[in-house]
């Protein structure tokens, strides 16, 4: 694979920052149209509604003015993406009819030798479109669905159209409303009743183009009873100019369902990602975010776990990164419809240089959700002087007996720890990404175990030369 | 050529000991160690005692390397090898090995794991720990210090007692195998059975292959470990050295007297 020499490194330590020469079979002209999101549609070849709910989306996107509450999204120049470009080949069910460049970018990183070892599923998404989704025979067989959204749309019309932008609607926020009117590519996930997947389901993303958008919409339904894992993670080129992806992930866990939703999140630092996920869930259902945002110059992303039904569960477990000209606003929400709904939301982040770390959450209880309860705990650490974390805690209570626990500490790494390591004979590089390690640990065994050895590997990567 | 060389300290090889020499220190503006002198053999293990906030665990700080403290003047030689001006992990690597007074918390960390890390970072490059090396290693320790496997699932330290702290460090030290041992008031904080444990490992080390200080106040864990020699530290110095009967008489008799030596 060459290496676009256009391509300018930007943080040297990056190491998904090359891309691929441009070869497109469509690119809609920069920015934001009515043009360009009928020019989507017709290229999907939709059903009228979806047409109508894409422009209408259209309005309420340039009726909302850009949010001001979190992260500085001055930088970002919606009139310089482009919103949709389609790649050679598509959503091939085989690699080898994957286009030859794509084909090798995805072996790049991994993905289809991860296939063939531990996952049940993969799909792989190039720019706007979805260029490989296969799903092993045995999962076939008992019923679960695992396409593209588009496919999704076609083959599974009602199941599509009764839950699609039901959790979240284009209204929800601006950035749901520009997904909603462009959105491309992403996941349409059906697991049936009682059917437990008890191996991963994995989505990998990767934007290309210099000055693109990626908008995937992804649908997850998990059935009563039923248990599935799924994990998405992303890449970028490192360019100059900023690239926006703005994704939408809609789940529901009905009841006695379980479903895991993991992110390891590392777009290159010119990346802004903001993102809305969010899951219903019904009845003794549990859902869980692992949302490891480690990549992009700015994320706001707060999963959010809806409790409908009695005895639902919410779980999120957030870590950030934050290094130099970096913002990760992250956190979650818990939001509590029902009696003995609970939740809890573990966040930590670290911040180095000039990097900003920012947790933000909802824990919202509804009158009459009787006993319901929630934990928060957020820990930040922060290793130097320039470095800066802040706390957002929304909590708001309508019911007497609720119960929600609120802890948030923020520490530095101290000398102490440094050199009891180093007197051990590690490093003083070695010592702080070990502290570093310790201190993620909680989420990071949560992971599936070569996920945790990337994760591990990429703080270590990120904590190269942080101690001197 | 039939002359002796003329220089024969030149070309003997550095003789197996920790010499130091003229040691200054300070904390800020505050001279704590105001010359010592000491030198230990492989092989031999020495009591350092005196009474409290004269120097003693500020010696085992600097020797191991502490920021917190100045050196403004002297050596600590290992081996012949100065060694002040390394960052800690370097002597570390050198085989010197501090059991801290007050081991941290790494909340997160596995004993396991980083014992392991430990016990990689004084291999060579390319070259790896094996299993076997290190859980043959880890049993003897664990059965030497009467401790369940378990042990090394938790977290470094996290939440443990006092006296699970300082066998931790005993731990340590036999896994890694350091060549010189600086033990800083380990006796303090346990009980009598926690001192037999932490004795037994350390003299499970002992040979001609180790040497170290102890670090006490007392009498108490030298009841245990018998050390082959006593210095005792007041005012920043060494004002008296002697044998085992020196640490008896310092229980019998206190400190008082020690005290008058540094004015004298």
């Amino acid at each position: 694979m060459t290496i676009n020499p256009e391509v300018k490194d930007i943080s040297t330590d990056y190491e998904y920052g090359w891309s691929n020469p441009e070869k497109y079979a469509f690119k809609a002209p920069r920015g934001l149209s009515r043009e360009v999101v009928e020019m989507i549609s017709k290229a999907k070849d939709e059903p009228q509604w979806m047409l109508d709910f894409r422009l209408k989306a259209l309005d309420i996107f340039y009726s909302k003015p850009m949010p001001t509450w979190g992260a500085d999204l001055s930088g970002l120049n919606l009139d310089e993406i482009y919103y949709y470009i389609k790649p050679e080949g598509m959503n091939a069910r085989s690699w080898d009819d994957v286009p030859d460049d794509v084909k090798k970018t995805f072996e790049r990183l991994g993905i289809p030798e991860a296939e063939r070892a531990a996952l049940a599923g993969v799909g792989a998404q190039y720019e706007s479109e979805m260029v490989y989704h296969n799903l092993k025979e045995e999962w076939e067989k008992l019923g679960v669905v695992f396409l593209s959204i588009e496919d999704g749309l076609r083959q599974y019309p009602d199941l599509f159209r009764e839950h699609f932008a039901t959790i979240v609607p284009p209204e929800d926020n601006k950035f749901a409303a520009v997904n909603s009117a462009v959105w491309s590519g992403g996941s349409f996930v059906y697991v049936p009743k009682g059917v437990k997947v008890d191996i991963p389901l994995q989505t990998y993303f990767r934007i290309n183009a210099e000055s693109s958008g990626q908008f995937e919409r992804t649908l997850i339904i998990i059935d009563e009873g039923a248990q599935a894992h799924y994990i998405e993670g992303c890449t970028a080129p490192a360019y100059n100019s900023d690239s926006f992806h703005s994704g939408v992930i809609e789940i529901v866990v009905k009841e006695g369902a379980r479903f895991r939703y993991s992110t390891i999140q590392n777009w290159s630092h010119n990346v802004y990602n903001l993102v809305t996920q969010r899951a219903a869930v019904y009845g003794n259902g549990v859902m869980e975010w692992v949302d490891g945002n480690l990549g992009s110059k700015v994320t706001m992303k707060y999963p959010a776990c809806y409790l409908l039904e009695d005895g639902a569960r919410g779980e999120i477990l957030s870590i950030a990164m934050a290094g130099r000209g970096q913002h990760q606003d992250a956190g979650g929400k818990i939001v509590h419809f029902a009696p003995n709904t609970s939740g809890s939301i573990v966040s930590k982040s670290i911040s180095k240089d000039s990097g900003r770390s920012s947790y933000r959450g909802l824990v919202k209880i509804y009158e009459g959700a009787r006993n319901a309860k929630t934990n928060v705990e957020c820990d930040a650490l922060l290793l130097d002087e320039e470095a800066r974390t802040d706390t957002y805690p929304y909590i708001e209570i309508e019911e007497k007996t609720a119960r929600v626990g609120h802890e948030a500490t923020v520490s530095k790494i101290n000398d102490e720890q440094i050199l009891y390591l180093q007197s051990r004979g590690l490093t003083g590089d070695q010592a702080a990404g070990l502290i570093v390690r310790g201190f993620i640990e909680p989420i990071a065994k949560e992971l599936p175990l070569e996920y945790a050895v990337e994760l591990n590997r990429l703080i270590e990567l990120e904590m190269e030369g942080s101690v001197g | 050529m039939t002359s002796p060389d003329p220089q024969p300290k030149t070309t003997q090889p550095s003789p197996h000991q920790i010499e130091i020499r003229d040691l200054h220190a300070s904390v800020g503006d505050l001279p704590i160690l105001k010359g010592i002198n000491l030198i230990v053999p492989r092989g031999e293990l020495h009591a350092v005692m005196g009474p409290n906030g004269n120097g003693k665990s500020t010696l085992a700080k600097v020797i191991v390397g502490d920021p917190e403290y100045t050196v403004t003047g002297g050596e600590v030689l290992v081996d012949g090898v100065n060694i002040l001006e390394m960052e800690p992990d370097e002597r570390a690597r050198l085989g010197v090995f501090l059991a801290f007074q007050y081991p941290v918390e790494i909340p997160g960390v596995t004993i396991a794991n980083f014992l392991r890390l430990a016990m990689q970072a004084r291999k060579a490059e390319g070259e790896e720990v094996s299993f076997t090396e290190f859980y043959g290693k880890l049993l003897a320790a664990l059965k030497t210090l009467e401790w369940d496997e378990s042990i090394v699932e938790r977290y470094l330290n996290a939440g443990f007692s006092g006296g699970e702290k300082k066998r931790n460090e005993i731990l340590q030290m036999l896994m890694l195998d350091p060549s010189y041992i600086i033990m800083d008031e380990t006796d303090s904080g346990l009980d009598v059975d926690a001192l037999k444990i932490v004795a037994r490992g350390v003299n499970s080390m002992r040979g001609p292959g180790l040497g170290g200080l102890i670090i006490t106040h007392y009498q108490r864990l030298l009841d245990y470990i018998v050390p082959d020699k006593v210095h005792i530290i007041v005012d920043g110095k060494v004002v008296q050295s002697g044998g085992p009967e020196l640490a008896q008489k310092l229980d019998t008799e206190g400190y008082d007297w020690v005290k008058e030596l540094a004015t004298a």
